[in-house]
């Protein structure tokens, strides 16, 4: 029984940093309608900046900060050299040019990293709660994901700025002819989006071993995480993130690992039929 | 006069034949999950290569074959690799093969080297069924899956008579499907009741649900594994979550010396091996272990793992061959692998002539490290067989 419990409970901890990947895809989306595919480039990019950030002696956790700082520079860096000019073009530009970037992104990674696993090879604690083994490293990347998404709430809510990124994400036209420079809110959610991307990337490198292609793994589960959430609603793209690691960690002791993915994406399918805007409805 | 020019002619002709080259084809997996698998065997096989050649190249009769290697990056990628094995063949016009590493590549390569009749000699790859198949041209270096682990288990009995449960782990790859299959049968066989008998997928980064369910299991030593980045994550996921486990023997990864880079999560965890530097092998044919070894440190600057070793024992191999056949014909030297019963600073090297099972190899045993603590420095031990070992088996682990 308590083998069940935990395995439950690893997938909760771990759902959260799948909800911390999909808020960065899901923000993006919201705000501008373009689906990211350079997400789970980023996402590598952000393992390895923790994993040179260690190198050069910083504690892991004190690295997320630096870590976002590069993430939103990045960010907006891809949105002025590879979106910004054909963000009204059809959607299939956008999603070619991410692409572009993601495939430059993996193709510098492999020339200069290989695709050899890097690992974070710090000291963790392990916990025992009642026959529950956890590490502390799971228990705080799953912190860490909530408090960047409260941070992200309290920054869209309660801050000029992000009442202007949810302004011109509800209506462009409307709030430039407000005087918002829409120009330059974009930039900043896709810096934003990026960022969270980054960091979430560090914090799977935390728990994981990975190579500049184990990004993609979570991107795809940031797409169905975001998809479950309703596209465009960070919210549920966290709620998202937790269903799928409650999937997984509640399927598993009954049947073979590799089938995991299958009744993930089974129940996947089922959600969008029975709610096609995913469970808490499209972007708001 | 006329004399004298043919006299000149004729040595400018015999000149010319002594410096003949024989070439020799594979690729390497320089991206990819085998990366670093692949291109330590590939040092191996450019050491032979330097050796032979600074030899004056392979000596047949009275001429010197020079060897030259021609390969290419197949990204650990099945459909790479078949493209290239025929570009080698059909374009590059390569004389014989060297397969990729692993044994999901090499079954790959082993189709376009039987579709062309060239000889491969497979090295990097255990898997039986490859050679389950009727192939006439693929020789395997390595112990095969079926008989990986059964020294392991052999070990643990010995080591704790009255133990049962034991927890059978794999990923689910050609070639660690096969060893656990075997593994399983023989464990059986052998008294212990297998609890968890279980594969994961070759990207596993989260072991999580895998380490719950041996711990429900009750299983007491775990066997399993795959390759080197999966292997490596197990064992640490195991140590973090501190599975109680007496013995953890995994395929591949604990027998690299990367393995050591996980501190404490490496302790105690032992692995089948090929081949180890220090191995006593009294060959009768081309190098020693220490002399091998002594040689790869000095180009690379470490020292080898058995990879590196099967690299160089599969050239080395194929030389014996065409030296035995006396000709680069590949009838000539096909007939010379059959025949072949030598020991190389590899070990015993005989291949299966029965053509059901054609090509297996079936001199070569595995030998069983473990790693351990000497003056707090983590350190590969011979463990077993009993009278091989550097150091005794340290058992319980946990």
């Amino acid at each position: 029984m308590i083998e069940i419990v935990s395995s439950i409970l690893d997938g909760l901890l771990i759902g959260l940093v799948y909800g911390l990947a999909s808020i960065g895809l899901t923000l993006i989306f919201g705000v501008m309608d373009v689906v990211n595919l350079a997400h789970g480039a980023v996402i590598s990019l952000g393992m390895f900046s923790l994993y040179f950030f260690f190198g050069a002696g910083l504690h892991p956790y004190l690295a997320l900060i630096p870590v976002a700082i590069i993430g939103f520079l990045l960010g907006v860096l891809i949105y002025q050299i590879a979106v910004r000019r054909i963000l009204d073009g059809p959607p299939l530009m956008t999603l070619l040019a991410t692409f572009a970037v993601s495939m430059i992104i993996v193709g510098i990674g492999t020339a200069l990293w290989s695709t050899s696993p890097y690992n974070v090879n710090f000291k963790v604690q392990t916990l025992n709660i009642f026959g529950y083994t956890v590490t502390s490293a799971r228990l705080i990347a799953a912190l860490a994901a909530v408090l960047v998404t409260f941070m992200l709430y309290y920054f869209l809510y309660r801050t000029t700025l992000g009442k202007a990124v949810r302004a011109v994400s509800n209506n462009r036209e409307a709030a430039e002819l407000m005087g918002i420079p829409s120009q330059q809110i974009l930039a900043i959610s896709f810096g934003i989006g990026t960022a969270l991307a980054m960091l979430s990337g560090a914090l799977i490198a935390t728990l994981f071993p990975f190579t500049i292609l184990s990004g993609s793994i979570y991107e795809l589960k940031s797409f169905v995480a975001s998809v479950l959430g309703g596209l465009g609603n960070p919210t549920g793209a966290l709620f998202g993130g937790v269903i799928l690691g409650l999937i997984e960690g509640s399927v598993a002791p009954f049947i073979a690992i590799s089938w995991t993915n299958v009744i993930e994406f089974v129940i996947f399918v089922l959600i969008l039929l029975f709610f096609p805007t995913g469970l808490l409805g499209g972007r708001k | 006069m006329k004399k004298l020019w043919i006299t000149l002619l004729l040595a400018a002709v015999a000149s010319f034949g002594l410096a003949q080259t024989v070439t020799i084809g594979l690729t390497v997996s320089k991206t990819g999950k085998y990366n670093v698998e692949s291109v330590n065997q590939l040092n191996g096989i450019k050491l032979w290569q330097k050796w032979i050649n600074d030899q004056g190249g392979i000596p047949v009769g009275d001429k010197k074959y020079k060897v030259e290697l021609k390969f290419y990056d197949d990204e650990s990628k099945a459909e790479r690799v078949q493209q290239l094995y025929s570009r080698l063949i059909s374009q590059d016009k390569v004389d014989f093969l060297i397969s990729p590493y692993s044994s999901g590549l090499t079954a790959k390569a082993a189709v376009i080297s039987e579709q062309y009749g060239k000889i491969m000699i497979a090295t990097g790859a255990a898997s039986d069924s490859i050679f389950k198949l009727g192939y006439e041209n693929v020789y395997q270096i390595y112990t095969p899956a079926s008989r990986y682990l059964t020294a392991t288990l052999d070990m643990l009995k010995a080591a704790d008579p009255n133990l049962k449960k034991i927890a059978i782990v794999y990923e689910d790859s050609k070639f660690a499907k096969a060893v656990a299959t075997a593994a399983k049968d023989y464990a059986k066989k052998i008294g212990f009741d297998v609890a968890l008998f279980e594969g994961y997928p070759p990207s596993t980064t989260d072991f999580g649900p895998i380490i719950n369910k041996v711990k429900a299991s009750g299983a007491e030593a775990l066997v399993g594994g795959g390759h080197y980045a999966d292997g490596a994550t197990f064992a640490r996921q195991l140590y973090e979550q501190q599975a109680t486990l007496k013995m953890i023997a995994l395929l591949v990864a604990p027998a690299s010396d990367e393995f050591a880079q996980l501190g404490d999560a490496a302790f105690g965890v032992a692995a089948p091996s090929q081949w180890e530097p220090l191995v006593k092998y009294n060959p009768n044919c081309g190098v020693t272990p220490e002399e091998f070894v002594k040689m790869y440190e000095e180009a690379y600057g470490k020292t080898p793992a058995y990879r590196a070793a099967g690299g160089f024992a599969a050239g080395l191999v194929l030389q014996r061959a065409i030296m035995d056949a006396g000709s680069i014909d590949a009838d000539k030297v096909r007939a010379a692998l059959d025949k072949m019963d030598l020991t190389i600073f590899f070990g015993k090297i005989k291949f299966s002539t029965d053509p059901a099972s054609h090509g297996l190899q079936l001199g070569h045993d595995m030998v069983q490290i473990q790693w351990q603590k000497k003056d707090g420095e983590l350190m590969k031990e011979i463990v077993w067989p009993l009278d091989a070992k550097t150091s005794d088996l340290i058992y319980p682990i946990r």
